[in-house]
C-alpha cells in the first residue's frame, strides 16, 4: 500500500529494519530487510557472523568465494576457478580485476588479479552455478603467486573484493581493435576476448602477444580455437627468446592500419611506457587504453610519494617519516592516539604501494591495514584516508 | 606523592633501563615473528565457541519456564558474555589479531556486546589508559573518576560513599565503563558536554538502545510466555559478566604493589621507561588455563600492559620471560591469588574512603602507592651484613648495585625488602627506646612518689611539732588567765 499513517511509512519501517545491515546493503539485495531484522537480535553482530560458521560462503558481510578448480596453463601459471558466495556482482565488465584474499599461515594476503572470464559465466560440471576465473603467473619473488600456482588446494575459501578498474572493453566493441599484451598481461584481454566470443560480437580484432618461448604462452590453444571460430580475430605471437623485444617501429609494416584501431595494452611497465610515448608521438593517445600491473616485489624502496586517497593530497617523504606525520604535514585529518604504536587508533588501509613498519621493518602492501604512527612509505603508496 | 622519577625508584641506571627495554623489544619481536596458523586457529575457535555457547544459551532460554532450563540457559549465556567481553571484545579491540589482516577480526571494526560503543571504549582505554597508565590526572581509569584509589588524591567528603560507589560500579560495570568512555570521548573530540545531539552522544544512544532492546525486550518477547524468566536470565547474565569483568580489572590495577606515577615522570619518558612504568604499574593474579581464558588472559595484566597488542594466547609464555627479566633486574613482579589480590584492592577502597587524618602511612610509603622518597634517608647501622645499608633515595649515594657476596644485581626488589627490614629494625629500636623511656619515667615517678611521701611525712612531723608547741604554749598561758578570773 505504501500509505503514510501517523508518521510511519512502509519505507521508513523498511529503512529502520535494514539499518543494522546498512554496511553490507549494496550487496545484500532483498535479503537485507530480513538481515536487518534478525540483526536486532544478534546485535552487535550480524546474522552472517553466525551463518558463516556453518558455511563460510554464507556471509554477505564480506565477499567470499571457494576455489573449485585449479587448472595449469603453463609451467608457471594457472587458472583458478572460483565460485563466489553471497552478494557477488556478476555484472562486471570484461577487463576488470578483482581483489583476492588468501589465507597463508594464519594471515590474509591480498592481491589483485584480472578476471579472465566473461561476465555471468557458467561452466559445465559446476552445477550451472555462476563462476569467475583468474589466471595467476608465478613471479620469481612473489610468494603468494607461487603459492596460488602450485600450492592452493581446491575447496579453499578466499575473500574477494568487488570487481573494479577502468581497463574495460565497451559494448558494442569498436569496429577495429588492437590488443598488445606481454606475459601475464594477456589475462584482462582474455576476459574481453571471451566476452566478445560469447556474445558473438568479435569485430576486426588484432592481437599481438609477446612471450619468452612458445611454452610460456598462456591460453595458446584457446586463442587458436578462437581464430578458427572467428576468422576476424587474428593472433600474432612474438617470441622474445628468439627475436628479442618487439619493436614498435615494426607496427607500420606488420599492421599498417594500427593507427585506426582502438588499442588495449597490458604488460610490464617499461613496455607500457614505450607504447604510451609512441601513441602520443603519432597523436593517437585518445585511442589507447593501458593497464599497469603492480609487479610483486620483495625489495621495495625507502620513502616515496604518499597519496591520501580521500582528500586527494600528496606529499613526498623519506623512509623515516611516519605516515601520520606525513599526512598531518599536508593538513590531512589523520586519526591518532598514542603516537607510539600501542593504541591502534591510527589504523588506515593501504590502497596501493608499499609501507614499512618502522619498529621491525615488516612490509605491508595493498589491502593491509597499517598503524600510520609507526609506519613509513616504502616506495610510492596511497592511503585510504 | 607518587613516583616522580622511575629511575631512582627502580634502582636502575638509565643504561640499565635502556637494555631492559631492548630485552622487552626482543620478546615482542620473537612473538611477532612466530605468530601464525596456530594462533589464528586459537582466536577462530574461541570465536566459534563463544558464538556456539551464546546460541545454545539463547535457545535453551526458550524453555526458561522450566527451572533447569532457566538455570542452564543463564549459565551458558553468562559464560558466553564473559568470553565475548574478555577474550574477544577486549583483545580484538586492542589490535591483538590485526596481524591476521582479517577484516572481520580487526580492531578497526569489532563491536562488542557491552552497552558502550567499542569505538569510544577504544579511545578511552587503548589510548588514554594504556598510554598514561597510572599517571595521576592523566589515566582516568585510576578510580574511574568516582573513587579515590591512592592517597595522592585529596580526600573529599563524597569519598565516604566509596564502599557504596564500589558496589554500584561492580554491579553495573558495563554502564560505568560506557559513561566513563563517553565523557573521555567527548573530551578528546572536543565536543561541548552539554550539546545533546553531538556525534558521541548519538553513537552512544544508538548503541545502548540496541543493547537494551536486545536483552530486555526482543529476546524476552521472542520467548513469548517465558518473557519474565528470559528477562531475568538476561539481566542475571549481564550482572555476572559485570561482576567478573570488574573483579578482573580491579585485580589487575589496584592490589598493593601496582604503583602510581606523576606527570613529571611522563616528561621526556623514553620508550624503555614506558615499559618499566607498565611493569611496575600493573598486577597479575594466578590462574590456571581455564580461568586465564575466562579472564581474557588478563590474569597476565603485566604482560598485557607491556604488549597490549600481542595475541593473548601468548601471554603465558611471555610471562615466563618477563619474570626472568624481573629476576635479572631484581624488580618486583606483583602477583597473588585472585582472592588475595582482590582483598588488597578492597582494603584500599575502604581505607581511602576515610580522611587522611585517619590514615597512618604517607603517600610516599603506603600499601597502594609509594615513591622514590620511600627510600630516602633510611639508614641503619651495619647489622652484620658487611655493607652499608644506606638506601638510595633522593639524596643518598651509596646503594651497592651488586651484592658483594652472591654477585647478584641488587635492585628494587632488594631495596623494597631491605626497606622493610630497615623499617622493622627502626620500629624495633624505637620500641626499645620507648620502653626505656617508659621505664625511666616510671623510675622517676617512683622516685618522686618516694620524695613526696617523705615530704608528706616531714610535713606531718612538722605539723605534729607545731601542734605540740601550741599545746605547750597554751598550757603555759593558762594560769595567768585563771588568775585573772579568780580575782
Ligand atoms: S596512534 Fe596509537 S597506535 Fe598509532
Amino acid at each position: 500500500m505504501g500509505s503514510k499513517r501517523g508518521g510511519f511509512s512502509v519505507r521508513g519501517v523498511r529503512e529502520w529494519l535494514e539499518a543494522p545491515a546498512a554496511s553490507v546493503a549494496e550487496r545484500g539485495g532483498r535479503l537485507n530487510v530480513l538481515r536487518g531484522a534478525v540483526a536486532r537480535v544478534t546485535t552487535p553482530l550480524l546474522p552472517d557472523d553466525y551463518l558463516h560458521l556453518a558455511n563460510p560462503l554464507w556471509s554477505a558481510r564480506e565477499l567470499r568465494g571457494r576455489i573449485v578448480e585449479v587448472r595449469k596453463e603453463t609451467a608457471d601459471s594457472a587458472t583458478l576457478v572460483i565460485k563466489p558466495g553471497w552478494g557477488f556482482d556478476f555484472k562486471y565488465q570484461p577487463g576488470q580485476y578483482i581483489g583476492i584474499g588468501i589465507l597463508v599461515d594464519g594471515r590474509w594476503h591480498w592481491r589483485s588479479y584480472s578476471l579472465t572470464c566473461p561476465p555471468n559465466w557458467t561452466e559445465p560440471g559446476h552445477g550451472g552455478k555462476r563462476l569467475i576465473s583468474i589466471a595467476v603467473k608465478a613471479m620469481p619473488e612473489g610468494f603468494l603467486s607461487s603459492h596460488l600456482v602450485s600450492g592452493v588446494p581446491v575447496g579453499t575459501v578466499v575473500r574477494l573484493a568487488a570487481p573494479q578498474g577502468g581497463f574495460v572493453l565497451p559494448y558494442p566493441p569498436p569496429e577495429k581493435v588492437l590488443f598488445l599484451t606481454a606475459g601475464s598481461g594477456i589475462t584482462p584481454v582474455m576476459s574481453m576476448l571471451r566476452a566478445m566470443d560469447r556474445r558473438e560480437l568479435v569485430t576486426d580484432v588484432l592481437h599481438l602477444h609477446s612471450a619468452r618461448t612458445a611454452d610460456d604462452v598462456m591460453f595458446g590453444a584457446e586463442l587458436r580455437a578462437l581464430h578458427d571460430r572467428n576468422p576476424s580475430f587474428r593472433s600474432h605471437l612474438h617470441l622474445t627468446g628468439e627475436h628479442g623485444k618487439f619493436a614498435l617501429a615494426d607496427l607500420d609494416s606488420k599492421f599498417p592500419d594500427w593507427r585506426e584501431r582502438h588499442t588495449w595494452a597490458c604488460g610490464p611497465a617499461a613496455m607500457l611506457d614505450e607504447i604510451d610515448d609512441h601513441w602520443r608521438d603519432v597523436g593517437r593517445s585518445d585511442r589507447l587504453h593501458v593497464e599497469r600491473f603492480e609487479i610483486e616485489r620483495s625489495a621495495v624502496g625507502e620513502g616515496g610519494t604518499v597519496t591520501f586517497g580521500k582528500s586527494g593530497r600528496t606529499t613526498e617523504v623519506d623512509g623515516a617519516t611516519s605516515l601520520l606525520e606525513a599526512g598531518e604535514s599536508v593538513g590531512v585529518r589523520m586519526p591518532f592516539g598514542c603516537r607510539m604504536g600501542i593504541c591502534q587508533t591510527c589504523v588506515v588501509t593501504v590502497n596501493s604501494g608499499y609501507v614499512r613498519d618502522l619498529r621491525n621493518g615488516d612490509e605491508h602492501r595493498e589491502g593491509d591495514k597499517v598503524q600510520t604512527c609507526i609506519s613509513a612509505a616504502a616506495g610510492d603508496c596511497t592511503l585510504d584516508v | 606523592m607518587a613516583i616522580t622519577d622511575i629511575k631512582t625508584f627502580a634502582h636502575l641506571t638509565a643504561a640499565d633501563i635502556e637494555t631492559l627495554g631492548q630485552e622487552l623489544d626482543s620478546i615482542r619481536r620473537s612473538v611477532e615473528l612466530s605468530r601464525g596458523a596456530r594462533d589464528a586457529r586459537y582466536i577462530r575457535r574461541s570465536i566459534a565457541a563463544q558464538r556456539g555457547l551464546e546460541v545454545a544459551g539463547r535457545a535453551v532460554l526458550f524453555g526458561s519456564r522450566n527451572r533447569w532450563a532457566w538455570l542452564t540457559g543463564t549459565v551458558l549465556l553468562s559464560v558466553a558474555k564473559i568470553i565475548e567481553n574478555m577474550e574477544l571484545g577486549h583483545n580484538v579491540s586492542h589490535g591483538q589479531w590485526d596481524w591476521m589482516n582479517d577484516p572481520e577480526i580487526h580492531s578497526s571494526s569489532w563491536e562488542w556486546d557491552m552497552t558502550g560503543p567499542s569505538s569510544q571504549w577504544r579511545r578511552a582505554h587503548n589510548y588514554s589508559h594504556h598510554t598514561y597508565t597510572n599517571v595521576l590526572g592523566k589515566d582516568e581509569d585510576l578510580g574511574f573518576g568516582i573513587m579515590r584509589m591512592t592517597r595522592d588524591e585529596q580526600w573529599k567528603p563524597i569519598h565516604l560513599m566509596q564502599p557504596l560507589a564500589n558496589l554500584l560500579l561492580a554491579t553495573t560495570f558495563e554502564w560505568g565503563i560506557a559513561l566513563h568512555d563517553l565523557s573521555i570521548e567527548k573530551e578528546l573530540a572536543d565536543t561541548p558536554p552539554r550539546e545533546l545531539m553531538s556525534q558521541p552522544n548519538r553513537d552512544f544512544a544508538r548503541k545502548i538502545s540496541r543493547q537494551v532492546a536486545k536483552d530486555f525486550l526482543i529476546y524476552p518477547a521472542l520467548t513469548g510466555p517465558a518473557f519474565k524468566q528470559t528477562l531475568k536470565a538476561n539481566a542475571l547474565a549481564n550482572l555476572v559478566r559485570n561482576l567478573w569483568a570488574y573483579a578482573v580489572i580491579f585485580c589487575g590495577h589496584f592490589p598493593d604493589g601496582a604503583e602510581k606515577f606523576t606527570i613529571e615522570q611522563l616528561e621526556n619518558e623514553t620508550s624503555a621507561e614506558w615499559y618499566l612504568r607498565q611493569m611496575l604499574g600493573s598486577a597479575n593474579f594466578k590462574a590456571g588455563p581455564a580461568m586465564a581464558f575466562m579472564s581474557g588472559n588478563l590474569c597476565y595484566q603485566i604482560e598485557h600492559h607491556l604488549f597490549p597488542d600481542l595475541p593473548s594466547n601468548r601471554y603465558p609464555e611471555i610471562a615466563a620471560r618477563v619474570r626472568e627479566l624481573c629476576d635479572k633486574y631484581d624488580l618486583p613482579y606483583t602477583t597473588g591469588s585472585l582472592g588475595k589480590q582482590y582483598l588488597l584492592a578492597f582494603r584500599t577502597i575502604h581505607k581511602l574512603a576515610l580522611p587522611d587524618r585517619f590514615l597512618k602511612a604517607t603517600a610516599d610509603n603506603a600499601p597502594e602507592t609509594s615513591s622514590e622518597r620511600k627510600f630516602a634517608g633510611i639508614t641503619l647501622p651495619s647489622i652484620g651484613t658487611g655493607w652499608d645499608l644506606t638506601l638510595p633515595g633522593a639524596e643518598s649515594t651509596h646503594w651497592l648495585r651488586i651484592d658483594p657476596e652472591t654477585g647478584k644485581r641488587r635492585g628494587l626488589r632488594s631495596a623494597l625488602h631491605e626497606a622493610k627490614v630497615v623499617l622493622k629494625e627502626k620500629a624495633r629500636q624505637e620500641k626499645e627506646l620507648l620502653r626505656e623511656a617508659k621505664a625511666a619515667l616510671r623510675e622517676k615517678a617512683k622516685h618522686e612518689q618516694e620524695m613526696l611521701r617523705e615530704a608528706t611525712l616531714a610535713l606531718q612531723e612538722r605539723a605534729r611539732h607545731e601542734q605540740a608547741a601550741l599545746r605547750r604554749k597554751a598550757v603555759r598561758d593558762k594560769p595567768f588567765r585563771f588568775g585573772r578570773r579568780r580575782r
